[in-house]
């Protein structure tokens, strides 16, 4: 095991140190009781003689003193069993709650890079695993380990040389168990690959089952999956045998202790190094004492899935978060003034996109990004908004460099629209409210007027107070883009960014929309993203990207008659007319 | 239990299972038996020799009682797995059936779960249903069978206390089973909301909410901490209670035994005896209470499982006749109404589509343009009026020969991973000449020519190696590759420039047996249509030609001016 994993792990623990050590000293407890019951029963049966010779009075104290030790013994379990669920319910929401906190502050670049799903595999059954792999069975592994070691005690005390046919013997089971576990584990890689396999088939066509049913693809579609099914069932066939040999395995192993036991102890009772009874309760300690390894050997299987989970969580953890600093430049008198000084950024070092690029927007202008679909235009938004950082040169805001402010301070500044619109499940007044909780109700619907939404959402049948679904549920992207665009009409940042911010918005409400825009925007330094060239020339300067690159600077006549990429760009939309 | 139906196919391999669990119990019976011999014959008679030999037998029976298992084990993981692998073909199978609706409840994501996950889950049960539950009842009767022979009267302790245990076990699980389903409901709120900040985090840093965001977390995490917490106390109750009874019954037992003892009905060794089997009922009670818990598990499971067996298509496939002769009146609405939910997003609409025109449809966001087309191929069905196409009604067409005459560009442009060509050719296998024309009219044909591979060149999952317009285009020429007698486009062109959707549009033109449907925002798009139709908050407000509109359809007039007062200006 790896001990990096197990060193995070403990520091998760640590918080419930006298737990963890109650729990120990509990089990240890209702270890050495529970050892002693058989003792104690046999002691009460040796009571009854025979015909007319039973000590009633004698037998009823013994009873009533074997009752009060059984009672003792389910109250420690009882107790044993809630402090286990504590500490395993508290870890894994800690763990949770760390885990999203970390989410917060991962960089962009992580997220973007990461498929999503794999985050959330780890954040919600990676952690679900931990709790049960590897917390759940610390009680199982303590009290067996506990039980070993009592019953060889035990053992020992009555008999020496018996004792140790047992302690020579166990290693061999434990050996056993670990090479059938070595074997497994290649068997459970390969099923894991294959379910890995068969999850992102599965994601793919039936997230895409609406084109498999319009062009009859189903049989295919279907064949297909049969094949990875098939594969599946294979391993899965022999991964699943493999795993449940383990029990056998230790126990076929248990029988011959037991075996070598009984023989060897009765060669000692033909020796008359000692009587039947001894025998007889030594064979029940090495029947008992076999339990503890089946329970351990497979918590041992449970708890190598739980490591392997806890590796991929703190793989997450581990990663490196932005760096916030700890004092941040405040800009007193907003302005707006932006200036980019000699930039240079990409997101792959070989693939340099933005080179020593200057640019000045000054105060209340608008500065429009065109260029095709995938040209990078977002690329100066993520720079703008530091979701990501250039590796050269700066951006100030009113003479302050962006990197010497903290990143909450900075957006706070900005009002952003994008392009995919984001509601989250709640009620369309939240969702608008996102930026400013404290807002009334009349801000809440004026801002939505303003956005021309009012009238849908009053369509709905709670209004306002309608709860969004995921990934807004029945409505439209349009009418989603229109709840986002409510959202900054609300707050009045001093700039903004509007990433193709009308994309799903039929023409006629955009023109409605753009009236509230450009009212908006009247004072405010404005960035546009878009493709639909006509609604961006009276932007006072215009940046033409293609693949990644910044092709051309300058206002809509100077780059016409530059006759450039943006002229071609300008004139092909027109070539229906 | 509908589970029962896939048992049933497996049932020899699962009754093979079971019974070597009984022969591994039978010789593990054997083996204390064997031990009292040595005790009684072997140290009573001072024989050595045969005190060996009943070793030997001893470790014979552990030999064997390991071959047993091991074939016991074989066959449970073969049964499971067969079990799984049939429930999985099954629930893709009836997936690929869903209609448009069934996808839109039971979601992609929500689906693939229940296919992997959960079945895995049920698997878990299948398998220790077969390993444990053979064994336990078996031992469980065996030795109720053995008190009541050495003592009837007594064995009465036993029949009271197994209930009791029984009783107890059985009503934790079923207290705790309700907690279990919040425990899941709540675990799903939380990966919601994870799953909307990772999709939301620009928007959620652009509004410096994370502080918010982390509330939100943590308020849902410590719910479902304190639910977890409660059953935790519940389902603690579980082994100290059944420890308590067993013994205490136990301990009943002994006293009992002692009026016995007095009066000589019963000896010393039979009490020892009557002890053990205690011992042994409560072991196997407590395979039962695992059993039981992994049925909990598995039950939520099976249900989530089987709700996507027992999905049926809305709409039903009852029609009679299996070919489409396109007619002059090729598709015909009949006061067609339709919604999703209570609302109509389609109201009272009639009108007819002749064979081979391009008709476009216009209208603002939520005009219900998707809705309407979407009814075409019976993704639904409607609430009421008639849809008729080529001359019959929609439902009186058998499902699959209807869609095969009906081909859709869908909004989101999606490609599956492969290659270019099994893309286009999903609807039917690789013929050159028709692949060639999709191509050309789709605008494609250039580009592709230019991949190294040409239309062998690979697609990474969602088309994401090729920009969005390659992507609309050969999403395109896969609706055309298809031949349908009816194509419908929406809004497909949205990434395209305007040459090359021009150009597109030219060559849609020039199929003349094809019957298309245009969907866009922009009137440009469609000017070139026979007819347009323009939708108004689901009402059909006009449906004539781009010029006959401009005079006396207002909604249109609107939209046309919105769209040229700045591109006129602009152009001149």
């Amino acid at each position: 095991m790896d001990k990096k994993t197990i060193k995070s792990l403990l520091s998760y623990c640590s918080p419930y140190k006298f737990l963890i050590i109650s729990l120990t000293v509990l089990s240890i407890v209702s270890v050495i009781f529970t050892l002693l019951t058989p003792v104690l029963l046999g002691q009460a049966i040796d009571l009854l003689v025979g015909k007319n010779q039973v000590d009633f009075q004698g037998l009823f104290n013994k009873l009533i003193f074997i009752g009060v030790v059984v009672l003792i013994i389910s109250l420690i379990q009882w107790i044993m069993g809630q402090i286990t669920n504590t500490i395993t319910y508290n870890i894994t929401n800690d763990l949770r709650n760390k885990v999203f906190d970390q989410i917060q502050v991962l960089p962009l670049k992580y997220i973007d890079g990461t498929s999503h799903g794999d985050i959330l595999g780890r954040l919600i059954n990676d952690i679900d695993l931990i709790g049960q792999g590897l917390l759940q069975s610390f009680t199982s592994l303590l009290t067996g380990i506990a039980t070993i070691v009592g019953t060889i005690l035990i053992m020992a005390y009555i008999h020496f040389s018996v004792a140790v046919i047992v302690v020579v013997l166990t290693p061999l089971s434990l050996l056993v168990a670990s090479l059938i576990v070595k074997r497994t584990h290649s068997y459970f890689q390969e099923q894991l690959a294959i379910r890995g396999e068969m999850n992102g088939f599965c994601e793919e066509m039936i997230g895409n089952q609406k084109i498999v049913n319009i062009f009859d693809y189903q049989v295919q579609n279907e064949e297909k999956f049969n094949e990875i099914n098939e594969r599946m069932h294979k391993s899965g066939v022999i991964s699943q045998f493999y795993g449940a040999l383990i029990n056998p395995t230790t126990r076929l192993v248990n029988s011959i202790v037991y075996a070598a036991v009984g023989i060897y102890g009765a060669f000692q009772v033909l020796n008359g190094s000692f009587t039947v009874g001894i025998l007889s309760s030594f064979l029940t300690y090495a029947n008992q004492y076999t339990k503890p390894f089946n329970e351990i050997s497979s918590v041992m299987s449970e708890m190598q899935t739980a490591i392997a989970a806890s590796q991929r969580v703190f793989a997450l953890l581990d990663e490196e978060t932005i760096q916030e600093l700890s004092t941040s430049k405040i800009i007193e008198n907003k302005q707006g003034h932006i200036v980019i000084d000699h930039l240079n950024f990409s997101y792959d070092p070989s693939k340099p996109l933005i080179q020593d690029f200057n640019y000045e927007a000054k105060p209340g202008t608008m500065t429009a990004i065109v260029g095709k679909t995938g040209c990078g235009k977002t690329t100066l938004i993520n720079l703008l908004m530091r979701f990501y950082d250039p590796q050269k040169g700066k951006i100030t805001i009113d003479g302050v460099d962006i990197e010497e402010m903290n990143r909450d301070a900075l957006r706070k500044m900005y009002g952003m629209v994008l392009q995919d619109s984001w509601l989250f499940k709640g009620t369309i007044k939240e969702n608008i409210a996102y930026g400013k909780p404290e807002a009334t109700d009349e801000e809440i619907i004026e801002a939505a007027k303003k956005a021309r939404v009012h009238k849908y959402i009053m369509s709905l049948p709670q209004g306002y107070d309608t709860v969004v679904e995921e990934d807004g549920g029945n409505m439209s992207q349009g009418q989603m883009q229109l709840v986002c665009i409510a959202r900054i009409m609300l707050t009045h940042p001093p700039m903004l960014i509007l990433d193709e911010a009308t994309s799903s918005i039929d023409t006629r409400t955009e023109l409605q929309i753009q009236r509230a825009f450009d009212e908006m925007m009247k004072g405010r330094t404005t960035f546009i993203v878009a493709h639909r060239l006509s609604t961006i020339k009276n932007a006072d300067k215009i940046i033409v990207m293609d693949q990644g690159h910044i092709v051309e600077v300058g206002n809509h006549e100077e780059l016409l008659q530059k006759h450039g990429y943006y002229h071609q760009l300008y004139y092909s939309q027109f070539a229906t007319e | 239990m509908k589970l029962l139906k896939y048992a049933k196919e497996y049932k020899f391999s699962a009754t093979i299972g079971f019974l070597f669990k009984i022969f591994e119990a039978v010789l593990e019976l054997c083996v204390p038996v064997v031990m009292a011999s040595v005790i009684d014959k072997g140290i009573g008679n001072n024989d050595p020799s045969y005190i060996l030999k009943c070793g030997l037998v001893l470790i014979g029976l552990a030999v064997f009682g390991y071959l047993f298992a091991l074939v016991c084990q074989w066959y449970a993981s073969l049964t499971s797995q067969s079990v799984g692998t049939q429930l999985r073909k099954d629930m893709y199978h009836q997936i690929n059936t869903y209609d448009d609706a069934n996808l839109d409840t039971l979601t992609a994501p929500s689906l693939v779960t229940r296919l992997i996950n959960d079945v895995v889950q049920i698997q878990l049960a299948v398998a220790m249903t077969i390993r444990l539950t053979s064994r336990a009842p078996f031992l469980m009767i065996g030795s109720l069978f053995m008190a009541f022979m050495i003592s009837g009267s007594l064995s009465m302790i036993f029949v009271v206390g197994a209930i009791i245990l029984a009783v107890s076990m059985f009503s934790i699980t079923i207290i705790s089973m309700p907690y279990f389903s919040r425990i899941q409901k709540l675990l799903d709120k939380i990966a919601l909301i994870a799953r909307e900040n990772l999709k939301g985090v620009r928007v959620i840093r652009a509004f410096s909410n994370q502080n918010h965001e982390i509330k939100r977390f943590n308020k849902e995490t410590k719910n479902q901490k304190d639910e977890q917490v409660k059953v935790g106390k519940i389902q603690a109750l579980l082994n100290p209670f059944t420890y308590l009874i067993v013994n205490f019954a136990i301990i009943i037992i002994i006293y009992a035994s002692g009026f016995q003892v007095n009066i000589g009905s019963l000896s010393q060794g039979e009490v020892i005896a009557l002890v053990n089997y205690m011992n042994s009922i409560l072991q196997a009670l407590i395979v039962f209470a695992n059993v039981l818990s992994i049925y909990n598990k598995a039950t939520a499971s099976y249900q989530r499982v089987f709700e996507v067996l027992e999905t049926k298509p809305k709409v039903e496939d009852q029609g009679v006749y299996e070919t489409l002769t396109p007619i002059e009146n090729m598709i015909e609405f009949k006061n067609v109404n339709f919604g999703y939910l209570q609302k109509d997003v389609l109201h009272d609409l009639s009108f007819t589509i002749k064979k081979g025109e391009t008709v476009g449809i216009i209208g603002g966001t939520g005009a219900g343009k998707s809705t309407l087309v979407s009814l075409i191929g019976r993704n639904y069905d409607t609430r009421s009026g008639e849809i008729w196409i080529a001359g019959k009604r929609i439902q009186d067409y058998k499902l699959a020969p209807l869609r095969k005459h009906i081909s859709y560009v869908l909004q989101n442009t999606s490609l599956i991973s492969g290659t270019i060509k099994e893309n286009i050719c999903m609807s039917k296998p690789y013929q050159a000449d028709i692949m060639n024309q999709a191509l050309e009219v789709s605008q494609a044909k250039e580009f592709v020519s230019n991949l190294s591979k040409g239309i062998e060149s690979p697609v990474v999952q969602g088309g994401k190696n090729f920009s969005g317009g390659q992507r609309q285009r050969l999403t395109i020429a896969r609706a055309l590759y298809k031949q349908a007698d009816i194509l419908v486009l929406d809004d497909c062109s949205s990434a395209l420039d305007y040459a090359t959707d021009a150009a597109l549009q030219k060559q849609l033109q020039e199929l003349k047996e094809m019957t298309k449907i245009i969907i866009s925002q922009r009137t440009a798009s469609l000017k070139r249509c026979d007819r347009i139709m323009v939708l108004y908050h689901g009402e059909l407000v006009g449906f004539d030609s781009h010029e006959q509109l401009l005079k006396d359809c207002q909604v249109y007039q609107e939209i046309y001016e919105s769209q040229n007062s700045k591109e006129g200006e602009t152009n001149g």
